[in-house]
């Protein structure tokens, strides 16, 4: 029965723990196919994020500056990625996975240095310390960013819907012709979405190289920028569903490593694949050949 | 054919008409070639100039960093077969993503299939070792196209079945292929002796893939290559010139028009993923039987990936994958050299290669673009 608490537990401190990024990544990319692009190059924008984030913390000794730098390099690549998906006979798609091999290389290349060197981290707000167990503690330890995270899926909903903005980005996504016919520049529209969400993006980079695992290595991503896409279709576009999929994801990511401390060794490396696993079935679950999704931008993908 | 051939054509200049200036015929005979020819061979220039720039940024000299990359790669004949060598596996990837584009799909699954056809050459290989030669490596070949080719047919399932996005679950799916190679290869499969870096048990020496000969001349490179060359023509032949590639074309410009015409959509989609993953397969098969001989994590070294930008420069054409693989076999065998002699991180090739991929990406939308090349 220990072990039975032991691997819950586990797992739902490992869901904020390991959903933070998810959230991140996928409010981008809601944000950016919501104006009716999709945009693969997220975890380029992850992985480069990650490398900034340590990078700057370490030069600067000041974390949230990291955070701010990540922002601003997934920003210039959601505007590459804006320019080359907006010319004349590409496709989102393609750019996407270009964005992503750049993204890692340029996160790869300029990221050596900063393998060995540990850089001050972001603090974790202890919300457990009334507790005498250092498990609670350890669990209830939360960082920032994940507050961060949570408002943000709460100010994108209301953005979405009630402003004059999120009006435009969602007529551009949904009806592009309506949207032009308004005078809206989809244009514009598409490029600042597409900047914004790979800031995001970005930012759940920062949050893998300066929290959890908090340190910068090639391996920090294990395609989250990727399964966030899956994630997106799954929260059926809404960003507050957005935040119930990312803590679900995380929670299966954590199953895995929460069973081999509690001594459960079978099988390890086959739950490593739970998160991609459970994306699949959840896609085959929800997609349909028959009719598009609900809640889904109209002019995703047709190249519109 | 003779008999056209005889007939008086109605060509302007040969019919009487005042001749056309020269340019104009030969802008409409060779215009649209040109274009398709120099368009690409522009976005790699300019990709080399980026990649110049970027060079120039870290305190190296571009040109030399040009001239070791060609030294290191077409510059002699050792050098040539290390790229070669790398040649082999980049075309079959590239397969996987090039035949199912003709139907209008974006497969990047290459990874996956090929590390499962990887999978599938060492079951196969393990089972039989004492076959004779040729048979067991036609039996692991048939296994790594069976494995590689049901993991894309799988994504192909799934978009035709239930709508899932093929790029997406690909993708997944190589992920996934990864944790089951890990699983076989720290557990069931799992060789004591290998402590370091955990792997399959080793295929008999015997049934391993050999050195490609003629008569007494060997070279260092292994029969992949051929493996490669071959499956590209036919590949070419199945697309162009039959009346199934003429199907999976019909429905990658127009899947209503095609179903609608009663064409065997779901039927021809999960052949073409089956083929593509089949390639992806033998790449895998060919890693395992003739370079590392069992199965481990090298398997997964990033072929699968450098494939995809293969077949996008390529523009999805079986026999251009031939000599753009050439290219990136060159760029990928000169990493170990931009390491030692410019101190170049190993992941400047992957920057490149990024650069590559944008710049081509790029140049699609110059199509059509330039005045010269209209007829």
């Amino acid at each position: 029965m220990d072990s039975f608490w032991l691997v819950t537990m586990a797992i739902l401190a490992g869901a904020v723990r390991g959903g933070t990024p998810f959230l991140f990544v996928s409010l981008g990319e809601c944000l950016t196919e919501k104006s009716g692009k999709i945009n693969l190059g997220q975890e380029g924008s992850l992985l480069a994020g990650a490398m900034t984030a340590y990078a700057v913390s370490y030069h600067s000794g000041s974390p949230w500056y990291g955070v701010l730098a990540a922002m601003g390099v997934g920003m210039l690549l959601g505007l590459l990625f804006a320019w080359l998906s907006q010319l004349p006979r590409t496709n989102d798609i393609a750019v996407g996975i270009a964005l992503m091999l750049f993204g890692s290389g340029i996160a790869f290349f300029f990221g050596k240095p900063y393998i060995q060197p540990s850089a001050p981290l972001l603090p974790g707000i202890p919300l457990g310390a009334w507790s005498d167990s250092t498990q609670i503690q350890a669990a209830l330890r939360i960082c920032p960013l994940f507050f961060l995270g949570l408002l943000t899926a709460y100010f994108l909903a209301w953005f979405l819907r009630s402003t004059r903005w999120g009006l435009q980005i969602r007529a551009a996504g949904d009806q592009p012709s309506a949207a032009r016919a308004l005078g809206i520049s989809l244009k514009a529209v598409r490029t600042w979405a597409a900047m914004a969400g790979s800031g995001l993006a970005a930012v759940g980079g920062s949050y893998l190289s300066l929290y959890y695992p908090g340190a910068w290595t090639e391996a920090i991503s294990g395609g989250q920028g990727l399964m966030a896409v899956a994630l997106v279709i799954f929260a059926r576009w809404d960003p507050k569903m957005c935040l119930v999929a990312s803590l679900l994801f995380g929670g299966a990511q954590s199953v895995g490593p929460a069973l081999q401390a509690a001594g459960i060794q079978t099988g390890y490396y086959l739950w490593n694949a739970s998160p991609y696993v459970l994306t699949l079935i959840v896609m085959v679950i929800t997609c349909s050949t028959k009719k598009s999704l609900a809640g889904a931008p109209g002019a995703l993908a047709t190249g519109e | 054919m003779a008999e056209l051939s005889a007939t008086p054509s109605v060509q302007p200049g040969s019919a009487g008409l005042a001749p056309l200036p020269a340019s104009p015929r030969l802008r409409r005979a060779w215009g649209p070639a040109f274009e398709a020819i120099l368009i690409p061979l522009g976005a790699i220039l300019l990709a080399l100039v980026l990649f110049g720039l970027f060079c120039k940024a870290q305190g190296q000299d571009p040109f030399k960093v040009y001239a070791s990359i060609y030294k290191a790669s077409f510059g002699s004949w050792f050098a040539f077969q290390n790229t070669l060598m790398r040649t082999a596996p980049l075309m079959l990837t590239a397969l996987c993503t090039a035949l199912p584009a003709r139907l209008g799909m974006i497969v990047i699954g290459n990874e996956g299939a090929l590390v499962m056809g990887g999978i599938g050459a060492v079951i196969a290989g393990l089972a039989v070792p004492a076959w004779p030669h040729h048979l067991a490596l036609g039996f692991m070949a048939l296994s790594g196209i069976v494995w590689g080719g049901l993991w894309i047919s799988l994504s192909a399932g799934l978009r035709q079945y239930r709508g899932v996005n093929e790029t997406i679950s690909s993708l997944l799916l190589n992920y996934i292929s990864i944790a089951i190679l890990n699983h076989l290869v720290n557990g069931p499969m799992k060789d004591p002796t290998s402590l370091n870096k955990p792997s399959s048990f080793p295929i008999a020496e015997e049934i391993m893939l050999g050195r490609i000969t003629f008569g007494d001349f060997t070279m260092r490179v292994h029969w992949g290559l051929a493996f490669g060359l071959v499956a590209c023509v036919i590949l070419w032949f199945l697309m162009q010139r039959t009346t199934f590639g003429f199907q999976a074309r019909f429905i990658g410009a127009n899947p209503k028009a095609a179903r609608l015409g009663g064409l065997p959509v779901n039927r021809t989609t999960l052949i073409t993923c089956f083929l593509a993953g089949g390639c992806a397969g033998v790449a895998g098969m060919v890693e395992v039987a003739a370079v590392h001989g069992r199965a481990n994590e090298s398997l997964a070294a990033g072929f699968g990936y450098a494939g995809i930008l293969v077949a996008f420069v390529a523009r999805f054409h079986p026999l251009a994958i031939v000599p753009v693989s050439l290219l990136l076999g060159g760029i990928l065998a000169s990493s170990g050299i931009l390491q030692r002699a410019h101190k170049l991180p190993d992941s400047t090739s992957l920057v490149f290669q990024g650069l590559v991929f944008l710049v081509i990406l790029f140049s699609d939308s110059l199509y059509g673009r330039f005045k010269i090349f209209k007829p």
